[in-house]
């Protein structure tokens, strides 16, 4: 083995010793294949929807790397409607692009027509949210792992010896979402080993902040003493950060979610509506999506012949720690 | 008739005052003003869509392009002070779109006579549609900043009552009173109530029926308003939920006829409580997603019976020129 890099770096060293007696400098040899083999590629995306923060930030670092790459990235946005986003996967399979990203609205609806996809010859990738069915790779946060940091937190909180009541609300965002269920085993999880930790209402607001605010003004009527919220979107949980700040509690109630790290994420926290982001970081993951969907066409590997994951790094956003580029906003995407 | 048996609305407001006895009975803080409060306040941007809502069904027609409306209309405006146009403009141009839209579901359904249902799902498509390509990018909006009036709307309260409550009731006061002791609201009844006979008397029925949804429209960015100033911004995924049909829950609960001709504020405001009461009681008993929609669209076909055995379709309904929704 030692022997063998010796070798290979002692015949680089006579390589580039003759290329640089040349003084001409050398054509990369593996860098045609690269370009050549990306060149006039089809890519679709299937987002949730486009208009928000954790789309419009991917699609933006996708579009500009298809654009530097030369091939194309197609978007087709079922907006919101898992059954727009099935009618848009079966027209592709027929189409045949060469690589599918899909952004699934929970982990049934696309699970069989993404193996069907694959099965076609076609290459799938599932962003942020996972479906039953693995596929060529997921690139996404690791719902469970983001469950169990909140958890934490909270039970640092709220739990035996905080000395407060130990009372929690759980707000769920689609209840059969990847992001959801991963996440709601985590809490269960974490606060069943804390016999002080009570979890007094589990209600889900469908990712609608005003529903949101709605449920926690009615909990907070119940229960004066809340501890502390863990909720599955920041988007959504800022309502009901806004329920509990108009009821005076901004410093009693902890209030824990994750998110994309946008900038208004940030400001929320800045103006008290949220303690606790775990954020997935948009850019971050743009990175990784973009390095996966080169590797995914480069691959010789047949569709759904290898299986990866790369759960992207998180990010604790907090009050002391937020400052001016930690957050990131569309406008410097694009 | 209505004396020899209880009306929908009677049994709707009986059903309202049980519930409410059960849940003060069993429920710990549920009786406490904090939360009775509450209750009415989760409520009141679905009660003042109702009111739009009833306005029209009383007429025999249905707006299931309410919805869209505030929502476009009203995250038109806020893009639109996001980028710097003054927001009383801004809330101009606003209103000038919703009245745009409900004269062209006015004119389709009147002139055209193509049936109110259609209509107004199809436009409500088409608004949205036309809302995401060309009037903002961003699906969620935030309000500006700095705007007194707005901030107190959201935020404030008149005698102790939030604002949202507040212009629920001053809404329903003035549609009640458009309602009961215009012309024009004694010929909604009319037009509902018998079409063919009401346009032999003599009314203008092709026009009336487009003021109705003009009126409903802009009942809708009204509640668009009171929803932008109480969640300090406007979701446009709100078009997505269920909420259209919780209006019509809140309408039909109440008592207002989908046959036209019967009902008044006053079942809108004893729907809205049952909702009021039914979603409250539901979220403290932690009762789970599912189910409680469950719930909720099993009341919803309850009320569709009652409604149709205590208003029976009849040979006089049933040969109406607009057909039944």
């Amino acid at each position: 083995m030692k022997f063998r890099t010796i070798l290979a770096a002692g015949l680089m060293a006579l390589g580039l010793a003759g290329a640089a007696h040349a003084d001409d400098g050398l054509d990369n040899p593996s860098r045609n294949p690269f370009y050549d083999g990306l060149k006039g590629k089809r890519v679709v995306f299937i987002p949730l929807a486009m208009g928000f923060d954790l789309t419009e930030g991917w699609a933006a670092i996708m579009r500009k790397q298809a654009a530097d790459l030369g091939y194309t990235l197609e978007i087709r946005d079922p907006n919101w409607s898992t059954d727009a986003g099935t009618r848009a996967l079966t027209a592709l399979i027929a189409e045949k692009p060469d690589l599918i990203i899909a952004h699934n609205p929970d982990v049934q609806s696309y699970a069989r027509l993404l193996k069907r996809a694959m099965d076609a010859g076609i290459k799938v990738v599932q962003l942020n949210l996972e479906s039953v069915v693995p596929t060529d790779a997921y690139v996404g946060a690791d719902w469970s792992r983001v469950g169990y940091i909140e958890a934490d937190a909270l039970v640092k909180q709220c739990g035996t010896g905080s000395g407060k009541s130990g009372k929690i609300a759980i707000i769920r965002g689609q209840p059969t979402a990847a992001s959801d269920l991963y996440e709601l085993y985590a809490y269960k999880q974490t606060f069943a080993k804390d016999p002080a930790i009570k979890i007094v209402s589990e209600q889900a607001a469908q990712y609608d902040p005003a529903k949101a605010r709605a449920i926690m003004e009615t909990v907070l009527q119940q229960h004066p003493d809340l501890c502390g919220v863990v909720g599955n979107w920041d988007n959504q949980d800022v309502g009901a950060g806004a329920a509990i700040q108009a009821a005076g509690k901004a410093n009693d109630v902890y209030v824990v979610t994750s998110g994309g790290g946008n900038q208004i994420g940030c400001d929320n926290i800045q103006k008290g509506l949220l303690d606790l982001i775990i954020s997935y970081d948009v850019p971050l993951q743009g990175n990784a999506i973009n390095q996966q969907i080169v590797q995914t066409l480069l691959s010789p590997a047949k569709a759904g012949e290898s299986k990866t994951s790369y759960y992207t790094p998180l990010t604790l956003l907090t009050k002391d720690n937020i400052g001016a580029r930690t957050c990131w906003s569309l406008d410097q995407l694009k | 008739m209505a004396k020899a048996r209880l009306s929908q609305e009677g049994v709707v407001f009986a059903l309202a005052v049980a519930l409410f006895v059960v849940f003060a009975a069993t429920l710990n803080n549920f009786l406490t003003a904090g939360n009775l409060i509450a209750l009415v306040r989760s409520v009141s941007i679905l009660g003042i869509l109702g009111l739009g809502m009833g306005l029209v069904v009383i007429g025999r027609g249905i707006d299931l392009a309410m919805v869209a409306t505030m929502v476009v209309s009203l995250s038109w405006v806020l893009s639109m002070a996001q980028a710097g146009t003054p927001f009383d403009t801004a809330l101009v141009y606003g209103a000038l779109l919703a009245l745009a839209i409900g004269l062209a579901s006015g004119i389709l359904i009147a002139y055209a006579d193509i049936p109110a249902i259609f209509t107004t799902l199809a436009m409500g498509l088409v608004m949205y549609g036309s809302g995401r390509a060309f009037l903002f990018q961003i699906d969620v909006q935030n309000s500006p900043a700095g705007v007194a009036w707005f901030d107190a709307l959201g935020q404030g309260a008149f005698l102790g009552l939030p604002m949202p409550i507040v212009a629920f009731a001053v809404l329903a006061a003035l549609v009640a009173l458009v309602l009961m002791r215009t012309r024009f609201g004694r010929f909604v009844y009319a037009a509902g109530d018998n079409a063919l006979a009401a346009r032999i008397t003599g009314l203008p029925l092709r026009p009336l029926i487009v003021a109705q949804y003009v009126i409903s429209a802009l009942i809708a960015f009204l509640a668009g308003v009171v929803m932008a100033a109480a969640v300090s911004g406007m979701s446009t995924r709100v078009y997505n939920s269920t909420m259209i049909y919780d209006v019509l829950l809140v309408v039909v609960l109440g008592g207002i006829s989908l046959s036209g001709g019967r009902g008044s504020v006053r079942n809108v405001l004893v729907g809205t409580l049952l909702v009021g009461v039914l979603l409250n009681g539901m979220t403290i008993l932690d009762i789970t997603y599912t189910t409680q929609n469950l719930i909720k669209s099993l009341i919803l076909l309850l009320a569709i019976t009652v409604d149709s055995f205590i208003n029976p379709r009849d040979e006089q309904t049933s040969q109406q020129s607009q057909g039944d929704i």
